[in-house]
């Protein structure tokens, strides 16, 4: 029980560190930023400090290892100690610095592969609320059909035939959230497509990609940074998960989902050392919806 | 309008048969050579082919396959050979019996949290709940999975694993499915105890809301008594996808707890590549899951009258 009540301690030294940054931006930031620091609520400062303290990890993870990502140190399942602070994992790797290599690699991916389900969905939801008729019309009925299949199900079908790679993986789960990036997209951009200044801009004779990157983007963007956030944390989370199944990234590679997977017969024994990946997952999507959860209520406009 | 709804989820399930099975259409190659690999002689090759009736051209085993499916003929395993229906055919009722058990659990928790958010909205307790169902939803399902093994298992009261035979009796295995219904239930919770929250309270604006309030109703009845019976639709409906969501959600629980279910054949068959019990396990999930839209479509129809009147 004391290793929970040092998690709590941690968690309230982080808030506490959140509240004072956010004071200290109040008092030094001018104009525009001064203004963000100060509605910013302490939810979601928490939720910044934490994913720039993830970012720095993952950034940093090669100076502030103690030990190499696949090398092998010590005996398997090793207790905690002074060297290995966390202990060593099944085959004897230490287990801190492939929690800190985890950042760079699960977290990486995850990026890697929102942005380009991000990419490809709204770019294509922009184009078939902008071109409509048959076109949209197409896209659209394509995406109904394949949302009908829950998305992990879709996923595991897609890795069976394409085997499990990391690149399989990533394309497989970009092309399965396309699909919903896409219904927000062309969702939001009809919204937009009917205004005047568009009608403007197709009599100058701009083509369809001015109009997207111009004129419909930079006007859809505030839903779409927040969508951004939560495709995120499904995208992390489905990818985790499908580690933990072992179909995701594999060993040796560093990643806390399959690092649970690899070390779960020491829960039995009351150990917690293998819920710390699954931890870093948890901690690391709770900020980002800490987050997602202000800017959607920036975005709606809405007031206490 | 129910039967136009009905015939359009019939419709929507034949073309996700046609989505799964043109998805190893795709199979760089064909199945037979995904199979044997590089290395095999054209003799081997022609024989597997001839095997799995490969010859044919496609619509005739999509065909094929579909009316097998039907009638609940599967065809055979790729890895071992057996017949897929007899892989499935327990363990179907294995994993219904876990998302009913869990959604037992997960529905009348999240509407009774939701309904009480909803009337102390803004107090502590609203506040702490939000907050706890945004945990909830962050967290992986093998995480709560865990802390819910070393909560409760370590310490002897409930079994991490499940060993179901046939003959378990019935209070045996509520007991030792406990475990990994509760995971799923707090996965589910949060969500719907949300939705719950939100429906109700944007009724609470309402004038006819208001009214009761003037005439002096209790601030209980007035939500249980007028609130809830028009909030009922949006319910339903988070409800039935929550449980559509089980469905997924049940393929990693299962794992965890060693569950002899539908979710721990398909991440088998996933990693030996057996793309017959993956279709086949895939095909039923997702009737399931079109099955619950459909039925929460229906149910919804039929609790709104404008809905189910229309001029």
């Amino acid at each position: 029980m004391s290793f929970a009540v040092s998690v709590i301690i941690g968690l309230a030294g982080l808030f506490a560190l959140a509240a004072a940054l956010r004071a200290a931006a109040r008092a030094g930031l001018s104009g525009r930023a001064r203004s963000i620091a100060n509605d910013i609520p302490l939810t979601a400062a928490f939720g910044l400090l934490v994913i720039a303290i993830y970012a720095a990890v993952a950034i940093a993870a090669p100076a502030l290892a103690p030990f190499a990502e696949r090398e092998i140190v010590g005996n398997q399942f090793e207790a905690w100690s002074a060297e290995h602070l966390l202990g060593t994992d099944r085959i004897g790797r230490d287990m801190l610095s492939r929690l800190i290599y985890g950042a760079r690699n699960t977290v990486g991916i995850a990026f890697a592969t929102t942005a380009l389900a991000f990419v490809v969905g709204s770019i294509l939801g922009l184009w078939a609320a902008l071109t409509g008729g048959w076109l949209d019309q197409v896209l659209s009925r394509i995406v109904d059909a394949f949302m009908s299949i829950p998305a992990l199900i879709f996923s595991l079908l897609l890795l069976t035939i394409f085997g499990t790679s990391v690149l399989t993986l990533i394309l497989v789960i970009a092309a399965v959230d396309a699909t919903r990036v896409f219904r927000l997209a062309r969702a939001v951009a009809q919204g937009i497509v009917v205004m005047d200044y568009i009608e403007a801009a197709k009599l100058r004779g701009e083509g369809a990609w001015f109009l997207i990157r111009r004129e419909i983007l930079p006007n859809a963007l505030a839903p779409l940074v927040a969508e951004f956030g939560l495709r995120f944390c499904f995208v992390f989370l489905t990818i985790s998960s499908l580690s933990f199944l072992g179909l995701g990234i594999k060993p040796p590679t560093a990643d806390w989902g399959s690092m649970v997977r690899d070390n779960a017969t020491l829960i039995t024994f009351g150990d917690i050392t293998p819920l710390l990946p699954a931890g870093c997952i948890a901690l690391l999507t709770v900020a980002v919806n800490f987050v997602v959860d202000w800017q959607l209520y920036r975005a709606s406009g809405l007031k206490e | 309008m129910i039967a136009l709804r009905v015939a359009l989820g019939i419709g929507l399930l034949f073309i996700v048969s046609l989505i799964i099975f043109g998805a190893t259409e795709l199979l760089p190659g064909d199945l037979a050579q995904q199979l044997l690999g590089q290395g095999a002689t054209p003799e081997t090759l022609a024989a597997l082919r001839e095997q799995l009736g490969l010859n044919d051209p496609a619509p005739v085993r999509y065909w094929n396959w579909l009316s097998g499916a039907l009638t609940g003929d599967f065809g055979v395993s790729l890895s071992n050979g057996r017949p897929i229906s007899e892989l499935i055919g327990a363990r179907l009722g294995n994993t219904v019996f876990l998302a009913l058990y869990a959604a037992s659990l997960a529905v009348p928790i999240s509407l009774v949290l939701g309904i009480l958010a909803a009337l102390w909205r803004n107090s502590i307790f609203d506040r702490a709940a939000n907050a706890g169902a945004l945990t909830a939803i962050s967290f992986p399902e093998f995480f709560v999975a865990y802390i819910l093994v070393l909560w409760l298992a370590q310490t002897g009261i409930f079994p991490s694993m499940v060993r179901i035979n046939p003959t378990t009796t019935f209070g045996d295995r509520i007991y030792m499915t406990f475990l990994p219904a509760l995971t799923l239930t707090l996965v589910v919770t949060a969500h719907m105890m949300r939705m719950t929250r939100a429906a109700i309270i944007n009724l609470m604006a309402s004038p006819y809301i208001e009214m009761a309030r003037l005439k002096g109703l209790s601030p209980l009845r007035i939500v249980l008594r007028h609130a809830v019976p028009n909030a009922l639709a949006p319910i339903i409906n988070v409800i039935a996808l929550n449980l559509a969501y089980l469905i997924t959600g049940v393929v990693v629980v299962e794992v965890v707890f060693v569950y002899p279910g539908l979710g721990q054949l398909m991440v088998d068959a996933v990693s030996n590549r057996d793309i017959a019990v993956v279709q086949a396990v895939a095909l039923i999930f997702a009737a399931a899951y079109i099955a619950l839209n459909l039925l929460a479509d229906v149910l919804s129809t039929i609790t709104n009258p404008r809905l189910m009147h229309r001029r």
